[in-house]
């Protein structure tokens, strides 16, 4: 075994740990089966499938048009889209759900006017409702690695097809579009991941899926173990879809071909950039301008009561523990990909996967098995302990540490996403060529794979630090006393239905995450143009 | 090098560990730094588990800290993680008191030993039987009753009886009804389960899908909201929510109807607490209950979310007190976390989602 496979190992056992909390609950038998089965898997099975597929090939659809749009061509607004399409990734899923639905509701403004002038809005199913949310919440994924993709390469793979003899639409289909594949994948395969684990979203508009079906195993049944258990059965889907994706891939590699600077951006004249410009419009107006206007709405009703100094506590808690995260899970993440560098083989590959898992678990059964996780390594260190300081008490869980393994636990697979792909970028020529020219060890690092990798670890510092801004269940299970965040506000107000309040914590959550999405912007922003 | 950022990382991340319990809050400003460094002469204090939210319980503790000088500290969560990591904590737990609402989370909190039981002649005497565990692991502190509520501009109280009645086919296509994933529909069909046993309860369930006039709505607002809007006749829902949109609407067009005793009373359940098993702070746990089921956490606990208190002879809130008086259902809670597991599986046979 080589050095560095000891790095994948141990980011693995992060993940690996609570897993195994998971997976022994096949040592208890569950009586629910049999119900489960007859009653409830049937339909959630096939709702989550519809879902999955939906909501997976919407953004790949939006995001990648954005994606391309923003990167490649040059239209009326595109300087304001490339960053605002970013803005609702700083947004909670279920509150942009829950404001969408209240906008749209049936005694909102909007449709009772439209049913006054004789236009009734169809009253959209549960599930295609549920669609829409999740696609909208979560496009941000794809565009931000179709962006990357088509940044770095995208016009140039579009000359050279059309110096062969290709139309610009042939050329986008036949190799732009492959060649951003990993970058699309990754960012689908987030976006699957995501909509597998989603509660709170589907929570909202009563859409039962496998996931509402474990917690409803869990809180309504009170049968923990048929809860855990078919969480075993969705990791085992995710696993599976995963691997037949890197197989339909194949040994394909994925090199850069060299500098793209210099190109120029597609110009979008007359007509199809007004098109543009309405694409990525409503694509804005949807996914962000209407439920933050709603949460305006809501949050000026609310603003007397609920906004005071404690904000500055939650504003506090929320930043150290986003920024700390995105650092420690973006340093993880690289570790990771060199170990697969470095000690290429099925040791590293397996772990690499098994790292990225935590992501496709529901939130509160993670949370609970890393907890069950921590607070037995502390019963073990206790035990140690008393052999030599008699009625000494460890205690690991409650402490900030845990709280950023946790995270990293549920997270890694978002940093890895844009890493991976970034890593795809090194060749085995570039390291050569630069150990030709002397460049070896940090030299190597710092003058050629930082530079390679920068965009990737941006994006990945920047979609752990908005996940962890949004995350709850580990935040709530693992958070020390007095140390409240934004989405723990948010959740404090949800819990007993007050939504309207929630909109203040929600508003700040947002203003928080425009800082990075905007830093982020300016350092990708200059790649693939002028 | 990449090591050496992930120590320094770690490192600093440690010092803001220790610097962040130390750190107070305006919503706690009772907190001190923890049970174990408070000087000997103030009293310990009482760290509480709690799925009740927090704007519900901080201003509550802190009336207790004042009257009583016991400092108390929380953390909230959602019930079931919270009954997780008690059992994952076992002797270490720092908790001493567990708050949540809902007697099915409750009573699934006795059950998983989370709870030991507490012989207070306190809370014996003002709190009923019905609304606390037969073996005093659990008690209700305030009372959420689970009623009828219609379109004023349709109908009257006359027309209404019970909520079995809401099978009838004559409300075919007039009513609405909140998801049966929330506990609460749960606990309602779960004590109909106690009384008329599963045929019938089930009879009744398939009666309700039948005449559903929308899709299960996800909360109760937008179930009274329906009913605003014309979309359906009759509801039920908790009567805080309401007590809410009356609160911001005094015209709102929703009516709410109490069943009388002759067809059982009003489906109440309760936000509750009981003592942790392994309690570090046992006595301050036994005093925080007390208090809170004594004259002054009462005026308190109910009101501030326009809930009904558990003590007779507590003033209501001006909304609350509009409503009326009411017979509650004296069926045992107990009841309600027991058969809870057979009312979501009844309702996943009847087809209500």
């Amino acid at each position: 075994m080589r050095l560095w496979t000891l790095p994948a190992l141990a980011i693995a056992a992060l993940t690996l740990a609570p897993l195994g909390v998971v997976a022994a609950s096949f040592l208890t038998p569950s009586g629910e089966w049999g119900h489960l089965s007859r009653y409830v898997l049937p339909e959630v099975t096939a709702n989550t499938v519809w879902l999955v597929v939906v909501v997976g090939l919407a953004t790949l659809v939006l995001g990648a048009v954005a994606g391309w749009l923003t990167s490649v061509c040059e239209f009326p607004g595109r300087r304001f889209f490339s960053w605002a399409l970013l803005l609702p990734l700083a947004m909670p899923g279920y509150v942009i759900a829950f404001a969408l639905s209240g906008f749209f509701a049936y005694g909102a403004p909007l449709p009772s006017a439209l049913r006054d002038i004789g236009l009734a809005l169809p009253d959209p199913s549960a599930g295609v409702a549920a669609a829409c949310c999740l696609s909208l919440t979560l496009y941000p994924y794809v565009y931000l690695l179709a962006r990357q993709a088509f940044g770095t390469q995208g016009i140039a793979s579009l000359e050279v097809a059309q110096s062969l003899g290709m139309s610009r639409a042939r050329g986008f289909r036949r190799v732009a579009l492959p060649l951003a594949r990993p970058w699309l994948a990754a960012g689908v395969a987030l976006v699957c991941m995501d909509t597998m684990a989603d509660f709170g979203t589907v929570k909202v508009f009563n859409f039962d899926t496998y996931t509402t079906a474990i917690y409803g195993a869990w809180f309504e049944l009170f049968s923990l173990s048929a809860a855990l258990q078919m969480s075993v059965l969705l990791l085992l889907l995710v696993v599976v879809a995963l691997s037949l994706e890197r197989w339909a891939r194949g040994s394909a590699r994925y090199a850069t071909s060299g500098r793209t600077q210099g190109s120029k951006r597609i110009a979008l004249n007359g007509g199809r950039g007004l098109a543009a410009t309405a694409f990525c419009g409503a694509l804005f107006t949807f996914a962000f301008a209407l439920p933050a206007g709603q949460l305006v709405v809501w949050g000026v009703a609310s603003l007397d009561g609920e906004f005071g100094a404690r904000y500055f506590e939650y504003f506090r808690a929320s930043l150290v523990l986003a920024s700390f995260a995105a650092g420690m899970v973006t340093v993880l993440g690289l570790l990771l990909g060199y170990s697969e560098r470095r000690a290429p083989g099925r040791l590293t590959a397996a772990s690499a996967r098994v790292a990225t898992l935590g992501y496709a678990l529901p939130g509160t059964v993670l949370a609970v098995a890393f907890f069950v996780v921590v607070a037995g390594l502390g019963h073990a260190l206790t035990g140690v302990a008393r052999w030599f300081t008699p009625g000494v008490t460890i205690t690991l869980t409650g402490t900030l540490a845990v709280m950023l393994f946790a995270y990293a636990a549920r997270f890694m697979a978002v940093a890895y996403g844009p890493l991976g792909s970034a890593f795809e970028r090194i060749t085995p020529r570039i390291d050569d060529a630069a150990r030709g020219l002397g460049a070896t060890g940090v030299r190597l690092l710092t003058r050629v794979h930082i530079p390679i990798l920068r965009g990737g670890i941006a994006t990945a510092a920047l979609l752990v630090f908005v996940d962890v801004m949004k995350e709850l269940p580990i935040t709530l299970i693992t958070r020390p006393f007095n140390w409240d965040t934004l989405a723990v506000r948010v959740f404090n107000m949800t819990v007993e239905g007050e939504w309207e309040r929630a909109a203040i914590p929600a508003i700040a959550i947002v203003c928080a995450g425009l800082v990075p999405v905007l830093w982020l912007h300016r350092r990708t922003d200059g790649a693939g143009g002028n | 090098m990449l090591n050496v950022n992930i120590v320094r990382v770690l490192a600093l991340a440690a010092v803001l560990g220790v610097a962040g319990c130390g750190g107070g809050s305006e919503d706690a400003p009772a907190a001190t730094d923890g049970a174990t460094e408070a000087a000997p002469e103030s009293p310990e204090a009482v760290v509480v588990y709690s799925s009740r939210a927090e704007q519900l319980i901080a201003p509550i503790f802190a009336a207790f800290t004042e009257a009583t000088g016991v400092p108390v500290e929380y953390i909230t969560d959602d019930p079931q993680p919270l009954i997780a990591r008690l059992q994952a904590e076992g002797e270490n737990t720092p908790a001493s008191v567990l708050l949540t609402v809902d007697a099915g989370n409750l009573w699934f909190a006795a059950e998983q030993g989370v709870l030991q039981t507490t012989d207070s002649g306190a809370l014996n005497a003002t709190i009923p039987d019905y609304l606390r565990d037969p073996e005093g692991r659990w008690f209700g502190l305030s009372l959420r009753a689970r009623t009828i509520v219609y379109d004023a501009r349709e109908l009257s109280a006359d027309d209404l009886v019970g909520y079995e009645d809401l099978a009838d086919p004559k409300w075919k296509g007039r009513l609405c009804l909140r998801t049966s994933k929330k506990v609460y529909n749960q606990s309602l069909v779960a004590l109909m389960i106690a009384r008329h046993g599963e045929e019938r309860t089930e009879e009744i369930v398939r009666g309700w899908v039948d005449n559903l006039a929308i899709d299960p709505t996800s909360n109760d607002t937008r179930l009274i909201e329906a009913i605003a809007d014309g979309r359906c006749d009759v509801g039920v829902v908790n009567t805080y929510y309401l007590g809410r949109l009356q609160r911001d609407n005094a015209e709102l067009p929703v009516g709410l109807f109490f069943p009388g005793a002759d067809v059982g009373g009003v489906h109440v359940n309760v936000s509750g607490a009981g003592i942790v098993a392994n309690a570090a702070n046992a006595e301050g746990a036994v005093q925080l209950l007390e208090w809170l089921a004594g004259a002054q956490g009462q005026a308190l606990f109910a009101s501030r979310n326009l809930e009904f208190p558990v003590l007779e002879g507590t003033e209501d809130d001006p909304v609350v007190a509009a409503w009326g008086d009411y017979t509650p259902s004296d069926q045992p809670l107990v009841d309600a976390g027991r058969l809870q597991a057979d009312a979501v599986r009844l309702m996943d046979r009847a087809g209500y989602r």
